[in-house]
Order: C-alpha cells, then structure tokens, then sequence
C-alpha cells in the first residue's frame, strides 16, 4: 500500500485561550483532490498554514509521503513539495508572468540564465497540464483566471506535488472556475495531490474524492465525497439541520420604488466604473445584481449610499435624489427612507474598535432617541435599543458593550443588518449580506432580507455568489465592465447563462 | 494577542513603559559618574517635600494638561497635532491682547476673558494647517510643524516691533494691570489660612482650569455626537464616509478644539505666572503635550496623570540642575524615552505584559 501524500497526526494550535485546532488528524492519498470545508473560523486556515510554515502546531506530526517532517518556514514547505495558492494572489502586478515565477527562486546573482530556464519549463509545463499562458503577458494586464494560473505554475514550477488551494473561486467567474476545476483534474491524472479550502458545497461535491468537515477547530468527519450530500456536510459544519434554499413566496412587486436612468461614475483616478446603468426596483421585490466583484456594483451601491459622486438620475419614490455629492451624503440618503448595509461591514459599516451599542448608533447618531439633550448622547438609551436589536436579530454574544471584533463575522452582520432593517426603510441597499458569514447565519439572514421584501420594501442585492442571487432574487440584473448586460427572471435562466453574461457575453441576445 | 484586562492596558503598561524609561536615564546618570538613586531622591525632597516644590510642579502640570489635551482630542480623529507650542504662542498673543486692551474689574472676569481669547488665537492658529489637511490633503503633521516656526517668528516681530513698551529693551508687552492677575496658590494658602505655603511657587487657579478642562474634553470625547463623530472619523474614515460623518468638518472642527487647548496653556503662563507676554515662554511645553498624550492613553484622565509625573520631572529637573552637576537636559532625553517606548516600543511592552499575565494563569473569556 502506498503512504499517504499527507498525513497529519494530532495537530493542536491556540492562540492564547482560543484553540484554533484541537487534535487534528488526516490523511490524504496522493493523486486525490480532497477538500476541507467549514465555516469562517472553524481552522482551515491556521491548519493550512501550519501545513505551509507560517505557524508552529502546539502538538502533532506531519509526514509528508510517509516521511515525518519538521515544516518550520514556507521554505521548508516549498521543499516538502507543498505549494500553496492563496486567496489573495502575492503577485508582483507590473512584472511578467515569467518574473513572477522565478521570483524567490531564482539559481543565481543574474538574472537571464534564470528566466531561460523558466521559459523552457514553463512550455513544458504547459505541454504536460494544458496550463498554456504568455509567459511574457505584463500581470496587470491578464484577468483574474489568469493570475491564479500563473500561481498554480509558480507552485508547479518550484516541483509542487501537494498543491494547497485557499478559497480559489472567490474572485472566479463560473466559466473561469469551471476551468479552473479541469485544471485541478488534470493535475490530478498527472499524480499530483491536492487540498481544496472552500466553504462552498457546490465545489465539494463536484470536484473532490474526499472531504474532511472542520467545525470551532474540530475535525467533525472525513468522508468519501460520493457518500455523502451537501445537506449532509452543512449539517455536519453547523452542528445541526440547515435549510439551504430560502423559502419564500412569489414576490408581490408594487410601484416603482427606485427608479435609476443613465448613472454614470467615473472614479478620481478617471476610470469609466458605471456605465449608463438602468434600473428599478419596486415595492415588495428583491432586484439582484450578479457580477464578479469589480465591475462598477460597489460604485453602484456608493453612489445610491450617498458617498460616491455620479451622473444621470436617480428617484426615490417619484422624487429626484442629489449624484453631485454637494447636497447628499449618507445622513440624507438615510433620511429618504434608504438603508444601506454596506459590502464591506469591517470597513465601512462597523467601527471594529467601537462598542456594539456605539455601531448600533452609527449612522443614526444624529436621531432624536438616542439624544439626552442638545449636546449629549443617551448612552442609556442606545445600549437599550442595541440589548433589544440583539435579541431579535440573535446576535451572540448579546452583549451590547462588546467590541464589534470581538463578534464572529455572521454576529456582526446581524449587527449591521438589524440596525438598518429596524429603520424600516422603503429602500434597502445590500451588498454581500453573507461573505465570510456562517451557514447557520446565512440562513438566518436570508429569511430577514425577505421578510422586509414580503412588508412591501424595494430590496437591492448586489452579490458576488450566484447562488444567493439565484435564491433571493424576484429579477437578476448581470453586470460586466460597469455595464448591465441584461435582466433574467431566476425561473427562466441558469448558471450557465448568467456566468456567460457576468463574462460579458451577451450570447442569448436573440 | 493575548488578552489583557483593561486596567493593566490602561495604568500597568504605561507605568511599565516609564519604569524603563527611567532605567534608562539612571544608566545615563551612572555614565555621568554621577549617583542615579541620589538623583532620585533629590527629585522627590525637591519636589514633593516641599510645598514650593508642589506649586512648581503643578505649574509646569497645569502647562502640560492643557497641551496634552490639545494632542489627545486631535489623535481621536487619528491627527496629529505637532502644532501646540505655536497654538500656545499664539494663544499667549490672545490673553496679552484681551488682558492689555481691555479694562478688567476683577480677575474672576479677567480670566474668562482671556480663556476666551486664548481659545480664539490658538484656534484661529490650528484651523489654516485643518483647513489645508481637510480640504486640500496636505499633511497635518507637516503644516502643524511649519506653524510652530511662524508663529515663534511672529510673536518676535510683534513684541519688537509693535508690543514693547516705548523706551523698553525688553522683548515683551508691559506688565497686564492688576486687575487681571491671578490668584496664585501662595495667596489662596494665605486665604485659608496657611500662611507661608507655596511661597514664590508660580502655581495658581489656571490649575483648576485645567482639570475642568479634562472634565469637559472627557464629556465631549465619550458623551457628546461630536465626540462621537470625531471618534469614528478616527477609527475609520471610510466607514465614517458610509455614515455620512463629514471628515472635513470633522478635522476642522476637532483642530479648531485642539488648537484652543493649546493656546489656552497661556493663561497658566502669561496672566498667570508672566503677568506679561515674553518670548519663549512655552517652553517647550508644545512639544511635551505628544508624550503627555501618548503616555495618558489620550484619555482625559490619563492625560492628568502623565501631566503630573511630567510636572515632577520637570521641576525635578530643575532641582537637579540646581544641586548636581547633571544637566537639566536629562529631562529632555527622560521625555524622549517615555516617547520611545510608550508610543514606538508599545508592543514590546504589552507582549511581556500579556505573556507574563499569561503565565500566572490570567483567563477570564
């Protein structure tokens, strides 16, 4: 029997009193893709960090194809065999694919005879795995498919044969991920070992042999991907029954709440980022807008949020609103009756250092409740609201003097997200309501985005996962470069036909 | 991190931080062949056994108050205000004009009106550099720095030039009329009945001043919308933007604060020690208010008690200066220590900290 590629044995990892991984142990045939899910701070990542150096286990062995090995720095790992794609790509934007990939692993104090070396790997490379890619194409100028290619043959090229993948389709289309999918297969029949990070349950199944589910730090259970179903595997990350699709009922669209004609944005660097966009949003209906991240729906939601300058019209309820930034910020959008829970709630809709009751008044500081007099705020009365907001929206811990760090991710959007539904507002901006939040809180979430739709509220959602588009949306509006490439009703369309629209390609035109 | 409770984020670290900032001076005195424990004790008879050592020492603390607070409410909006010493020159502009131009009956009215005027000029100081950090992104720190030389170069030209008495060789404004001076600490002692205390020490009621102005500033910071705002700015910008909080507003507004609390260390030193306007009289107390700050969390009370341990080494500086051969300029290099690891070494200082909570078995989740 061959030894496993990895095997790891009883790992344990704390950070002081949290304990980040708790006995952990796995082992992974070479030549399979295995995947490891869980939820946001469930230790996938500090286990995979631990695999690739950057952290020192506590307790517990590594081998690495049946060889106990110490792994002390990424140096170690990159010698191990181990490469890792992360999230975030660690590519030097202006230089070529070709430097990029020597880069940090060059044979000598010149550079030429290094880059002549690489280049004839690199069509080796290509030959073997179809990872075909200009090896002198300039980083910035290649899409984001692209850049992740060229981290998979920086790995390959440093003689990877465990590749760790971290998240690889946050930033993908669906046809780019798919093509990534067939790159990891190939990969696979070529006898390399893989470890896919991912928290969605659509990749697992399709793509992995195996999967381990990790839970607050716990390996819960490894199993054969074919044995299992992704109701299975949620149940198992949340440690009880999830409801994966939301339930709702046919949406009951009233008059024309928002009502967009023509906005354009050009940004201070004097990039194009919204291009004559159209839409409306009636009473009572979720508009979705899908789109990879960075094609002008953050420029959108800033501009209806009151701090991005724009031009063209824009009305709520049948009255013009202020694009020119001189008259409108985010106090006046508020007091039009928009609410807005922003994509990013670390940078923008939470003060991470704020109090919880401090966050619960931000952005509505200025309302007469949480007044004491003319110049005083009633401290008192705001830490009230926030005790009872927590306890509709379920915030745990319900403590209202806690930290907005201190909450896990899913707790401080339902911090956010009960501030601004709570306003009871005509109009609701929501961009990304569940990134980096738990399974459990998604669902919770979910039902909250649509009880405010079925009180009658126009609901704007701008997402990245076509998934919760396709489950909350009343009509799916597909953005690409700052355009919208089309309208879709979620009954009449599929994956297939938006991921080519959010590609840019307006196929189905006829 | 290691979580730390807060009372040892608040009192211990600082303290920790001071500790070895005085190590380092007493190398520096053993360097110097002289006896750092002797030092020491020459510091603490000089200044806290005897009651002319307190009226110093709380001079100097009153100075460092108002400056410390001017940098405090100015780092709640993540700004750092280099510009105290040429707020307070300015503000010292303040009280000699209202105190020189206007007929006071009493000092009690006297002293609010050059608290005002005070506030004014050191305001009216801090609001160019907030008006060009806010409105055109030059560098607050740069603009603050480059006040501070314009304004020591105005207040010379105007006590040469426009202020000095006629027939006078001294650069500064005649003496401010009776009426405007203000009770020392000697004549309140004298009141009560403790003839004798505090006698020849500068201290006087601009001391109360100061604590009602940490008072206030503390109110404003924790319990006001403008404290609010000014915070949220500090922390974020880019979520203050999503709120719809104005950060040119916001900086203006907070430097215009700043500005007035620097300026109002003037009434400590012009009206009520100098009875006059001099040149120089800030004495580097501008500067002094970063460490005071940094050291005092930015938080009011803190600001008080760093105030103070800088009060004493100040007068204890001078007492030094006075007995030994060590120069009074230790205090300038203590000063630069405190700043070096309170603000730059913090880290190092709260990582021991928190191992060594660790270590006794600090878990409270």
């Amino acid at each position: 029997m061959t030894a496993p590629a990895i095997e790891l044995k009883g790992i344990s990892k704390a950070f002081g009193p949290v304990q980040a991984n708790k006995d952990i142990s796995i082992r992974v045939m070479p030549g399979t893709i295995h995947g490891i899910i869980g939820e946001n701070g469930a230790g996938k990542s500090t286990l995979m960090s631990i695999l690739y150096g950057f952290y020192k286990a506590d307790a517990g062995e590594v081998f690495i194809a049946g060889q106990k090995t110490e792994i002390p720095d990424s140096q170690a790992a990159i010698a191990a065999g181990i490469g890792m794609v992360f999230q975030h790509f660690k590519l030097v934007e202006n230089f070529s694919v070709l430097e990029n990939v020597v880069l940090g692993a060059e044979d000598g104090a010149l550079l030429a005879p290094s880059l002549r070396k690489a280049r004839r790997e690199l069509t080796s490379l290509a030959d073997e795995y179809e990872l075909s890619i200009d090896p002198d194409a300039i980083i910035q100028d290649i899409g984001v498919g692209m850049q992740q290619r060229v981290e998979i043959l920086k790995a390959l090229y440093r003689r990877a044969d465990i590749l760790i993948l971290d998240e690889p389709t946050g930033v993908l289309t669906p046809a780019e991920a798919d093509q990534l999918f067939r790159i990891l297969e190939r990969l696979k029949e070529e006898g390399k070992t893989i470890i896919l990070i991912t928290h969605k349950l659509r990749e697992i199944m399709e793509t992995t042999d195996t999967v381990s589910v990790m839970r607050r730090g716990e390996m819960t259970a490894t199993v054969k991907t074919a044995d299992t179903s992704p109701e299975e595997l949620a149940e198992l990350m949340v440690g009880r029954k999830v409801l994966l699709r939301v339930n709702k009922v046919p949406a009951k669209p009233g008059a024309a709440i928002l009502d967009v004609q023509k906005l354009n944005v050009v940004d201070d660097a004097g990039v194009h980022r919204v291009k004559d966009v159209s839409l409306t949003v009636r009473a009572g209906e979720v508009l979705g807008i899908a789109g990879v991240s960075g094609n002008g729906q953050s420029e959108l939601l800033e501009v209806l949020g009151g701090y991005q300058s724009a031009t063209g019209t824009v009305q709520v309820n049948g009255t013009e609103i202020d694009l020119s930034g001189k008259f409108s910020d985010g106090q006046s959008r508020r007091a039009r009756g928009i609410a807005h829970v922003p994509e990013d709630r670390q940078r923008e809709g939470l003060i991470m250092d704020f109090h919880a009751w401090e966050n619960v008044a931000f952005g509505y500081h200025h309302d007469g409740a949480y007044q004491a007099n003319g110049f005083m705020m009633n401290n008192r009365a705001i830490k009230e609201d926030t005790d009872a907001k927590m306890g509709r929206f379920d915030v745990r811990p319900p403590n209202p003097n806690l930290n907005a760090k201190n909450f896990s991710g899913g707790n401080q959007q339902k911090i956010v997200l009960a501030r601004e539904i709570e306003r009871n507002p005509d109009l609701l901006l929501v961009g990304q309501p569940t990134r980096g939040v738990d399974i459990g809180a998604i669902e919770f979430i979910h039902q909250q985005i649509i009880a405010l739709r079925d009180q009658g509220k126009a609901i704007l959602l701008v997402s990245v996962e076509l998934d919760e588009i396709m489950s909350l949306s009343d009509r799916i509006a597909v953005m690409f470069d700052g355009a919208i490439m089309g309208e879709r009703l979620p009954a009449e369309t599929d994956e297939r036909e938006l991921g080519l629209l959010m590609a840019g390609m307006n196929g189905s035109a006829a | 991190m290691k979580p730390i409770p807060g009372w040892a984020d608040v009192i211990l670290i600082p303290l920790v931080s001071v500790l070895l900032a005085a190590l380092c001076a007493a190398l520096l005195v053993l360097a110097i062949d002289e006896d750092p424990v002797e030092a020491m004790k020459l510091m603490i008879d000089g200044t806290l056994f005897r009651s002319a050592g307190w009226g110093f020492m709380l001079y100097y603390t009153t100075n460092f108050i108002f400056t410390g607070l001017a940098v405090s409410i100015a780092f709640h909006a993540a700004l750092f205000n280099i510009g105290g010493e040429g707020q307070a020159m300015l503000g010292g502009l303040g009280v000699a004009l209202v105190c020189l131009f206007i007929p006071w009956p009493h000092w009690t009215l006297a002293i609010l009106g050059a608290t005002a005027g005070a506030m004014v000029f050191g305001a009216i100081w801090a609001a160019i550099p907030a008006y060009l950090q806010a409105k055109r992104g030059s560098h607050i720190v740069i603009t603050t720095i480059m006040f501070n030389f314009i304004a020591a170069a105005l207040l010379n030209y105007l006590l040469v030039n426009t202020l000095k008495p006629v027939g006078s060789m001294d650069p500064a404004t005649a003496s401010f009329p009776a009426a405007t001076h203000l009770p020392t600490f000697q004549d309140m002692a004298g009141l009560l009945g403790f003839e004798g205390m505090f006698r020849g020490s500068p201290a006087n009621v601009s001391f109360f001043l100061a604590i009602i102005a940490c008072f206030v500033l503390w109110i404003l910071i924790w319990r006001t919308r403008l404290g609010y705002q000014i915070r949220a700015l500090g922390h974020s910008p880019s979520a203050a933007k999503y709120a719809g909080i104005s950060p040119t507003k916001i900086i203006i507004v907070t430097m215009l604060i700043s500005g007035g609390l620097a300026g109002m260390m003037a009434v400590n030193t012009t009206q009520g020690e100098a009875e006059r306007l001099i040149l120089n009289f800030t004495e580097g107390a501008g500067f002094l208010g970063i460490a005071v700050a940094l050291m005092g969390r930015s938080h009011p009370f803190g600001v008080f008690l760093s105030a103070l341990l800088f009060g004493f080494l100040f007068q204890g500086g001078a007492e030094l200066g006075f007995w030994t051969s060590i120069p009074r300029e230790l205090i300038l290099v203590i000063q630069a220590l405190v700043i070096l690891f309170v603000g730059a070494l913090d880290n190092m200082v709260r990582m021991v900290v928190g191992q060594a909570f660790h270590l006794v078995g600090y878990r409270r989740a």
